[in-house]
């Protein structure tokens, strides 16, 4: 049921088929069909480098319009705390809590609080309790699927904890249920997201029965309309909301929920490719010594979502700022930690990149693809829709795509069907791919 | 009965690509569907041994035969040989220079380790010729 949804999706119109997002895809799920990018459900983590990647804005993040507030008596916001780095010379992060309430919602619940609350938990699980080390961050659901799909041996070293925006919609409705009196179905939660990962999160929940959150805005929703209020805010109207310290406020960029975690022996790595290069060497044991190991997609931690607006740099350095004078952390668990910041149930490895359901199926197709891959010329051009021509060949023994895929098996098939010459056939195919002619390798 | 073969070139003291070969092979053994475990200790083993290779022996071809019941793994060099396996057994003997050391590698624990998560481990290896090593782990 988790691989059904996902909230990354394509605008046919705008797609012209180019490689840029099929080469970009970590888990190689996207395949240009028919001058069209198609993504492979079962595949796809929503890491949203697609999105990023896309020059024509074809991909996009199916998140909720702000309007969708308006279907609930009592709307509360959860803003990411990579929210409050989006502004330029924010010196007080209640600005942007009293705007989100003049522009629609009747209160704010800072996911920084249930960061502190998860950061705490952390701390007390990789005290008392005999984890498998290194013990891997749940924060970001991109790398949990990542881990999911193609590292399934390593979800013994997830840590069994929500995230903080769990925790804090499961809190915020509590408070608000107690404040209002409404029932549940009478009170909205909205994440205000940097990241399609956590949109599907929400729509589609890992290790969970169901989430407190009702729906998901983009940062890129609501900064203009904060943008407005925060300019007109005058100081004797700003409310005094914020409930979180620097630890909380450290979440939103790579590092801070490591060093919230009090060890020394942490490793923070942030950027789809730097968290495949720490995953492989948790895979061999290489970092055995490691207690705690943070991992963000998205390069510069959430701050670098694609749903975010300023430059990760330098939203990074906003928030040093404005972590400055802050407290280190106002949010604690008094006692044991709640069962409701824990999993509902195990998390389950999705093998969908397996050649076939057994050893002796897999090594005939793996066989089929190596002598396949020996016919095709390794370029990786993606011209046949592949990312790489083992991803044809893959596809190819899989059924997915036809050897005439690929265009330099066209032009051996014409050489040999007529009576053109290697010449002749070079003069029709582009420069790069025709045979090496010494005289016109130079570029002058 | 089926069986699947691959070959790996590793270059002498070419540290930016040491682990290339076992990082491959594991990735081929995690798509074949071999259990976690079984892929951890193939990548672990003969990642040591490939190491080894680009330090002490200047380089070396891998040739691994994976069967549904077993993964041979044999790495062949033509380096300095080993004059005293037994001794180069030991735990924490160590013989590698300063230099590799100074990277983290060569802490004395490279053929210890192999053994450590093989089923079968055989060397052969003579003065001046060179250094056979044939692994194997059983899927069990």
């Amino acid at each position: 049921m988790n691989t059904v949804f996902h909230s990354v999706s394509l605008d046919k119109d705008k797609c012209l088929g180019c490689m840029n997002c099929i080469k970009r895809c970590p888990t190689q799920a996207i395949r240009v069909r028919r001058g069209k990018a198609t993504i492979i459900s079962e595949r796809c983590i929503d890491c949203g480098e697609c999105i990023r990647i896309c020059p024509h804005h074809a991909k996009s993040a199916m998140s909720d319009p702000l309007s969708v507030i308006e279907g609930y008596k009592y709307k509360i916001a959860l803003p990411a705390p990579s929210l409050y780095g989006q502004f330029n010379n924010l010196d007080d992060v209640n600005y942007v809590l009293t705007a989100l309430l003049e522009i629609g919602f009747d209160s704010v619940f800072e996911v920084a609080k249930g960061a502190e609350i998860v950061s705490d938990a952390t701390r007390k699980m990789l005290k008392t309790q005999d984890l498998i080390k290194p013990v891997i961050s749940t924060a970001c659901p991109a790398v949990i699927r990542l881990i999911r799909v193609r590292y399934p041996e390593l979800i013994d070293n997830l840590i069994t904890l929500k995230t903080p925006m769990d925790e804090s919609a499961r809190l915020a409705r509590i408070e608000a249920k107690e404040k209002t009196g409404l029932s549940d179905e009478e009170i909205g939660v909205f994440f205000i997201t940097p990241c399609p990962a956590k949109i599907t999160a929400i729509k589609s929940p890992l290790a969970a029965d169901h989430t407190d959150v009702n729906g998901a805005i983009a940062i890129s929703e609501v900064y203009p309309l904060l943008v407005q209020k925060m300019d007109k805010l005058e100081p004797e109207r700003l409310l005094s909301l914020e409930q979180s310290g620097k630890i909380g406020v450290g979440w939103a960029a790579s590092g801070g929920e490591a060093s919230a975690s009090l060890t020394e022996k942490y490793i923070a790595a942030d950027g789809i490719e730097n968290v495949i290069k720490i995953l492989e060497e948790v895979e061999d044991e290489k970092l055995s010594d490691i207690e705690f190991i943070e991992l963000n997609a998205c390069t510069g931690g959430c701050v670098g979502g694609c749903l975010t607006v300023a430059n990760n740099f330098v939203a990074k350095t906003r928030l040093s700022a404005l972590k400055k004078y802050l407290p280190i952390s106002c949010n604690h668990i008094e006692a044991d930690i709640p069962k409701e910041l824990g999993w509902d149930y195990p998390l389950e490895p999705l093998s969908v990149l397996k050649l076939a359901d057994n050893v002796t199926d897999s090594m005939k197709l793996m066989n089929q693809v190596s002598e396949m891959v020996k016919s095709f010329p390794g370029l990786d051009c993606g011209t046949c829709g592949a990312p790489t021509c083992r991803a044809l060949a893959e596809d190819i023994v899989r059924g997915y795509a036809s050897v005439d895929d690929c265009i330099f098996r066209i032009k051996n098939e014409m050489a040999a069907s007529t009576e053109l010459k290697d010449n002749d056939i070079d003069k029709l195919i582009p420069v790069p791919f025709r045979g090496i002619d010494e005289e016109k390798l130079k570029w002058t | 009965m089926e069986e699947v073969k691959l070959h790996y070139d590793v270059n002498a003291y070419d540290f930016t690509c040491a682990g290339e070969a076992s990082g491959k092979l594991k990735r081929s053994l995690k798509d074949l569907g071999f259990d976690a475990s079984l892929v951890r200790n193939v990548a672990i083993a003969v990642y040591e041994a490939e190491i080894n290779m680009v330090i002490h022996a200047e380089g070396g071809i891998i040739d691994a035969t994976i069967t549904p019941e077993c993964i041979t793994v044999v790495l062949a060099d033509k380096g300095p040989g080993i004059p005293d396996v037994e001794l180069a057994m030991k735990e924490g003997y160590s013989t590698a220079p300063e230099n590799v050391r100074s990277l983290g590698f060569g802490a004395g624990m490279g053929l210890p380790n192999i053994k450590k998560y093989t089923d079968e481990m055989t060397i052969d290896t003579e003065i001046g010729v060179g250094t056979t090593i044939t692994l194997k782990i059983y899927n069990k």
